[in-house]
């Protein structure tokens, strides 16, 4: 039997805005460029964003102007997208899959360690997705919701002044518009690297929708499978 | 299962990947469309239209003459970076400064005189300089309110034109304002920074500060004030950057 997995407008937005998040990160960047004020430091160690090598083979330095037409085009569709699939996500029933429970932390702590290896199943039982998943599909969410209001704040800090000192200041609210970015590629390195171990079937469902049953779950050891709905 | 599902499984695939290939392509399609379309002063056309219509989403439903830039203490003030030298290039002497005013498009401009500005009711403001490429520091400006200068000098002007251009003397820095953001409280004349006569670095003997504005519309050195029927030249509006660039 086959089961549809992702709804229709699941699927075309999630392709859709992570090709916008992709480009709203590049013109992201070679705003920053101007301004890369951020660092890490612990004890002697730095970690600049970004070293100069880093600036030179992506070609970012001197397109301030470009940057910034790229990013105050491309933010609309960004916002229209994300909100096109939160609308759908809750009018359909969606949510329900994705929002986490109440023993989501320690749930999610376990899938992980199981995961990685450092912990013995058996697995907590999960729906559609484990705890992990719930809290990293809902929280990337609201990362997004962040980036587009403190993207504003930083955009019209006298016009939004509400806005900007509900972040914290202008500087405050560029940092956490920066971290979220960061958030975003940590993200993305995880979920393709899940996405991959998952296998061919779990993939192709974000694509036309539909996975056999009984299809495993992620995350499942083998012969394991998880109740999917 | 069964291979009647296998095959209706790989059928859905088939299409669905077709569909997202023609998704990419025709995204990548727009993408090339867009980025190569003519060249709007230094942007693709495409983008600069948008940034057009944020510009009137902005002064529209955005901009209001009563949201102030913060002010800010004095023990905030830093110091100053001189980023720019473009205009600064002249050597008209400093006395005896006068502005060229062109009341309304096609006039021949009158001649006014800084000594007359400086006797203009008095404005102070403590306020954040922001530059376009990130980095703010607050200072101190004495001078008099635009609106002011224009109640006295061209109180037609509001009424009969719709934008305000400023140019350094050597016609190589010049930025254009729309009336709004010129009356508003905030914008002035300047000509003292941090309780001290401008220096050259800083736009003597006469520049604009406006809060609501990036650093790039802060004109040092003004020789001349037009106002205008038709949008004046603006030097990064010419390069690419957003005319408007209000905060």
């Amino acid at each position: 039997m086959l089961q549809l997995k992702h709804k229709i407008v699941t699927r075309w937005t999630h392709w859709a805005n992570s090709i916008v998040l992709l480009l709203m990160i590049w013109s992201g960047i070679l705003i920053y460029w101007a301004h890369d004020v951020y660092h890490i430091t612990i004890g002697s160690l730095t970690l600049k964003f970004f070293p100069d090598w880093f600036y030179s083979t992506l070609r970012i330095p001197s397109h301030l102007a470009d940057g910034m037409a790229i990013h105050f085009t491309l933010m609309w569709l960004f916002a229209i997208i994300g909100l096109t699939y939160v609308i759908h996500t809750l009018v359909s029933g969606e949510w329900r899959h994705l929002v986490p429970g109440r023993n989501a932390l320690p749930d999610a702590i376990s899938v992980t360690l199981i995961d990685a290896g450092l912990k013995r199943g058996p697995l907590p039982p999960q729906g559609r997705y484990n705890a992990a998943q719930q809290i990293a599909y809902s929280s990337i969410i609201l990362m997004g919701l962040g980036s587009i209001l403190t993207g504003f704040a930083i955009y019209k800090p006298t016009q939004l002044a509400w806005l900007t000192w509900l972040f914290g200041g202008y500087e405050t609210a560029r940092l956490i518009h920066f971290a979220l970015t960061l958030g975003y590629l940590l993200f993305l390195v995880i979920h393709v690297l899940q996405v991959i171990r998952a296998g061919w079937h779990n993939f192709t469902s974000m694509i036309s929708g539909y996975e056999p049953v009984g299809a495993p779950a992620t995350n499942t050891l083998p012969g394991k499978v998880g109740s999917s709905q | 299962m069964t291979p009647e599902e296998s095959r209706e499984l790989s059928r859905r695939n088939r299409r669905s990947f077709l569909g997202l290939g023609a998704g990419l392509a025709a995204a990548w399609g727009a993408w090339t469309l867009a980025s190569n379309s003519a060249d709007s002063d230094g942007i693709p056309v495409a983008f600069r239209k948008t940034l057009q219509w944020n510009e009137s989403v902005s002064s529209n439903l955005l901009y209001s003459a009563n949201n102030l830039a913060p002010e800010f203490p004095a023990s905030a003030i830093g110091e100053l970076r001189e980023n720019g030298t473009i205009g600064l290039g002249d050597d008209r002497p400093q006395a005896n400064w006068q502005v060229a005013l062109t009341l309304r498009q096609g006039t021949p401009p009158v001649k006014v005189g800084l000594t007359a500005i400086q006797e203009l009711p008095e404005y102070r403001q403590t306020t954040e300089f922001k530059c376009i490429e990130g980095w703010s520091t607050v200072a101190s400006w004495k001078g008099t309110r635009f609106s002011d200068f224009v109640k006295k000098f061209a109180p037609d002007s509001p009424r009969e034109s719709k934008w305000v251009g400023l140019d350094t003397p050597d016609e190589e820095y010049y930025v254009g304002l729309d009336m709004a953001s010129a009356l508003h409280p905030q914008t002035m004349l300047a000509w003292e920074l941090n309780g001290a006569p401008l220096t050259e670095e800083h736009g003597a003997p006469l520049r604009l500060v406006i809060p609501v504005k990036y650093g790039i519309k802060n004109i040092k050195r003004i020789a001349t004030i037009s106002f205008t029927a038709q949008r004046p030249n603006d030097y990064w509006a010419e390069r690419g950057y957003d005319y408007y660039s209000g905060l």
